[in-house]
């Protein structure tokens, strides 16, 4: 931890724009933006609304990404039930829908709720997963408790406080999306400030705290900036969905990469992305909810990612293992050539004797042939048969070396029977490494049993598929 | 008894009655999910049955009881497998994975209720806290008393969730404490499981119009974990889950008609202070037990202490009194050691003689065993330890506290020969 810069930095930040607004004022800004779009030729309405909604895609993406990876993504789903009451109660103070309030209810009751979950893993008998379940169900319900009190109040009817249940960025006003623009802006800027402290914080906590880094402080640092994302989301997505902001884009990353400095600007680039996306979609189409479509766009990425993601998605995955499956299937093929070759070395193999040999069926057998044919690896005979060729022979012996060399350590090291060693190298030998084969060698050939330029002999029969022993 | 019930308010009875039916067979289903640390699946499936719904009404074209209940058990089940499988074969932490299917699937939800049925109400009220007070009014016949519609569907919920139960009650304890186990003796515990699953799912739609998808997930959870810091037998766990339940029911109703507010938010506040008692009451995980225990523990190592102390300052046999102050200070000082004084003294352990403390003739018995049982700790320590003499006294002061008569025995065997105090006495 570089000393006390970075909470002086904040310090700093918070000071000038506290001072930046009570000089200026927020309408005044918000007629700067207007004069600017005006000039610019852009709709000022939509140029706010972009702006609001990319912003608070982007911050609650990458401070959810944390969450992700901390494995406290559901944390953030009771942060968003927890922010009710708060709304509910600031609302009977201050008898008026002061928006800056609301949220600022919200974010005690959401911060509130985080602290309960955090309390009752670590001080009770509870569970996280039951911490979570009873937070977000208890708040909640006294959210709806407090919402009917508010209902009740004469002056309440109208507060649009089930604006927040669902999400509706159609009710917001401009200065109420530049709320939501500068707290997504801030939290951007302390991930930014903290990206060192957030980094290891998910990766190795302990070894933060023998750093004697204040992890504590840096843990609250980050739920309460996870709470305010939540919290300037809930008007626009809602309660229950706002999670699926903080989670999905995050996850849609991780397909991607390994390094959090990469993840994290593509998480805020997918949820920039399905915000900006969502907005469009609903704004287009009548009575569409701007929460759910911009989530179902965030989804679609998401699933995008899990297929076709080069090397964590499940693409890659299945075409490693077919991949991986010809690479074994076409070893096996130059082994048994090979070990047909040596039983009779002046005849060559027939398709009937290698399928029986491998168990393949004929078909399958012929299309390996053929395929190890078009490789040059094997050529066809004026009869019909199948024999290596020069550059066949090559990697053939580099298989049955590997193959033969593994069983010899089996036998030697392990101590497994002759007649066991067989299957198991036959699952080893396409994934030996080849700096294992030189060890391999050069132990044997220190012992002086090695075979100069030779593969060493089998230990034990070689056996056809059908059992009988040759 | 009987007629304060004769004498209630049908309605009321009614809503108690309902509220009382969800929360058992909420109990009920809650007390796996918790046991098993899968709470929040019950609450991603209650919030994903949504598109199951959407589905049934578009394909059915009614909201019928049956295919509202096959299209949520279909989606309910989906979404315990989509979550399972994107943790299992695209490598995402399972608490995301979940939270990426439910937020989906219920967004997809929303979108095609918005869609299809732009005719059909989604009143957020109603959704998160349902229309008790009304549904309690929509009665038919039954037995020739006018019983509300959903209480009949409830009770059906019920019965069949404790049949449930009751049939696999074996296989559902052993699938909890040991899913490997439960496979090694024939049990198919994903068959458990995603017919538990199938059954949250159900209770989900059938509670849904009562009371709301905020007292579902409430009910899932909190009598659950309540009875989880109650009780370490199974058995037991489900029983005072299910008596939370229909206590809630009853406070959660009449609170809420104290405060004019809605049966299923004050329902789900009641089961959180019921919990939150359970937290800081709980005979044995309770906080101020906890703390009790701790506080206990502190006095008699204070205590045992001083009793060391005094026992060796007579065995030095100066002859000089040993002083009140000093003792303290000695013991550790502050106000936990001088109640610990104030206790031996009440018990008769140690007495005041002129100007200091001494042992009384029950006192010198029970400190000269403890002197024993330390010595007895460093001598082991001493032959079977290379630990240097001077190393020997802080873990003999720890252990002298905790040696059981058994380990005392067994220490004996192994230092047979009577002992001195190491080095000087302390």
């Amino acid at each position: 931890m570089s000393g006390p810069a970075p909470w002086l930095a904040i310090l700093a930040l918070a000071a000038a724009q506290a001072l930046l607004f009570a000089a200026v004022g927020a309408n005044r800004v918000l007629e700067w933006v207007q004069t600017a779009c005006a000039s610019a030729g852009l709709p000022y309405n939509t140029v706010m609304v972009l702006a609001g909604s990319g912003l608070l895609g982007v911050s609650s993406a990458v401070i959810g990404s944390y969450a992700v990876l901390r494995r406290r993504s559901l944390i953030g789903d009771a942060v968003a039930h927890a922010a009710p009451p708060g709304i509910a109660l600031a609302y009977l103070i201050a008898r008026e829908r002061n928006f800056f309030l609301l949220l600022l209810g919200a974010l005690v009751s959401g911060v509130l709720g985080a602290a309960v979950i955090a309390w009752l893993r670590q001080s009770t008998r509870t569970r996280q997963d039951a911490a979570i379940g009873l937070v977000l169900s208890v708040f909640f319900g006294l959210g709806i408790v407090l919402t009917s009190a508010v209902q009740r109040d004469p002056t309440g009817a109208h507060a649009g406080l089930e604006g927040f249940l669902l999400g509706k960025t159609a009710g917001l006003v401009s200065q109420d999306l530049l709320l939501i623009a500068v707290t997504s802006a801030n939290i951007l800027i302390l991930v930014w400030l903290f990206q060192k402290e957030f980094l290891l914080l998910s990766f190795d906590p302990g070894f933060a705290a023998v750093q004697r880094w204040p992890v504590q402080a840096l843990d609250v640092l980050m739920m309460t900036l996870l709470v305010a994302a939540t919290v300037i989301g809930l008007p626009a997505v809602g309660v229950v969905l706002m999670a699926a902001m903080l989670i999905i884009p995050g996850v849609a990353a991780r397909f991607w990469t390994d390094r959090l400095s990469r993840l994290l600007p593509l998480a805020g680039a997918f949820g920039l992305a399905s915000a900006g996306a969502g907005t469009y979609f609903s704004s287009v189409s009548e009575g569409m909810p701007t929460g759910p479509v911009i989530v179902l766009t965030a989804a679609a990425v998401c699933l995008f990612s899990m297929f076709a993601a080069p090397r964590r998605g499940i693409a890659a995955g299945i075409l490693k293992r077919i991949r991986m499956r010809e690479r074994v299937a076409r070893q096996n093929l130059l082994r048994t050539m090979y070990e047909l070759a040596e039983e009779a070395p002046d005849s060559a193999a027939s398709l009937e004797e290698v399928a029986a040999r491998r168990g393949w069926r004929a078909a399958e057998a012929l299309r390996l042939l053929r395929r190890a044919e078009r490789r040059g690896e094997l050529r066809r005979t004026p009869d019909g048969r199948w024999a290596l060729t020069e550059h066949g022979l090559q990697k053939a012996l580099e298989v049955v070396r590997a193959h033969r060399l593994w069983e010899l350590y089996l036998v030697e090291q392990a101590s497994i029977a002759a007649d066991h060693v067989d299957r198991d190298a036959d699952e080893l030998e396409h994934i030996l490494p080849p700096e294992m084969v030189l060890q391999l060698e050069s132990r044997l050939r220190s012992e002086g049993r090695w075979p100069e330029d030779r593969v060493p002999a089998s230990v034990h029969p070689i056996e056809s598929a059908a059992g009988e022993a040759r | 008894m009987m007629q304060t019930v004769l004498a209630m308010d049908p309605i009321v009875f009614w809503i108690i009655v309902t509220v009382a039916l969800v929360n058992v067979t909420g109990a009920l289903l809650g007390t796996f999910l918790v046991l098993r640390r899968m709470s929040l699946l019950g609450d991603a499936i209650s919030h994903a049955v949504l598109p199951g719904l959407a589905l049934a009404f578009m394909l059915s074209g009614t909201r019928e009881p049956l295919p509202m209940l096959i299209g949520a058990m279909a989606a309910g089940l989906l979404t315990a497998l989509l979550t399972h499988l994107i943790h299992r074969y695209a490598n995402v932490p399972e608490d995301a994975a979940m939270g990426v299917v439910f937020t989906s699937l219920f967004a997809l939800g929303v979108v095609m209720i918005t869609r299809v049925a732009s005719q059909v109400d989604l009143d957020p009220g109603c959704v998160l806290y349902g229309v008790l007070e009304s549904a309690a009014l929509d009665t038919r016949p039954l037995f020739g008393i006018e019983v509300p519609r959903v209480a009949v569907t409830l009770a059906v919920t019920f019965a069949v969730t404790a049949a449930f139960v009751a049939a696999l009650w074996k296989e559902l304890k052993i699938v909890s404490f040991d899913p490997h186990l439960a496979t090694t003796l024939g049990i198919n515990a994903d068959r458990v499981h995603y017919l538990l699953m199938a059954l949250v799912a159900a209770f989900t739609v059938a509670a849904f119009e009562a009371v709301g998808s905020i007292l579902v997930v409430a009910m899932l959870i909190a009598p659950a974990a309540t009875a989880f810091l109650l009780t370490d037998r199974l058995h037991w766990m489900a029983l005072i889950a299910c008596a939370t339940g229909i206590l809630t029911a009853i406070l959660g109703r009449n609170i809420a008609a104290v405060f004019d507010a809605p049966v299923a938010g004050m329902a789900s506040v009641v089961a959180g202070g019921l919990f939150l008692l359970a937290v800081l009451f709980a005979p044995r995980y309770g906080i101020v037990a906890r703390k009790l225990a701790h506080l206990r523990l502190g006095l008699r190592i204070s205590g045992e202490d001083l009793l060391g102390l005094a026992y060796r300052w007579q065995e030095r046999g100066t002859g000089a009194p040993l002083s009140a102050r000093g003792a303290l200070e000695a013991a550790g000082g502050g106000a936990g050691s001088r109640l610990a004084l104030w206790l031996l003294r009440r018990a008769g352990l140690m007495a005041k003689s002129g100007r200091g403390l001494r042992l009384t003739a029950s006192g010198l018995e029970r400190a000269s065993k403890l002197v024993h049982r330390h010595r007895l700790w460093e001598a082991y320590l001493a032959r079977h330890l290379p630990l240097p003499d001077d190393h020997l006294h802080s873990p003999a002061d720890r252990m002298e506290h905790f040696m059981d008569s058994d380990l005392q025995r067994q220490v004996e065997e192994q230092v047979p020969e009577p002992h001195g105090p190491s080095g000087a006495p302390r």
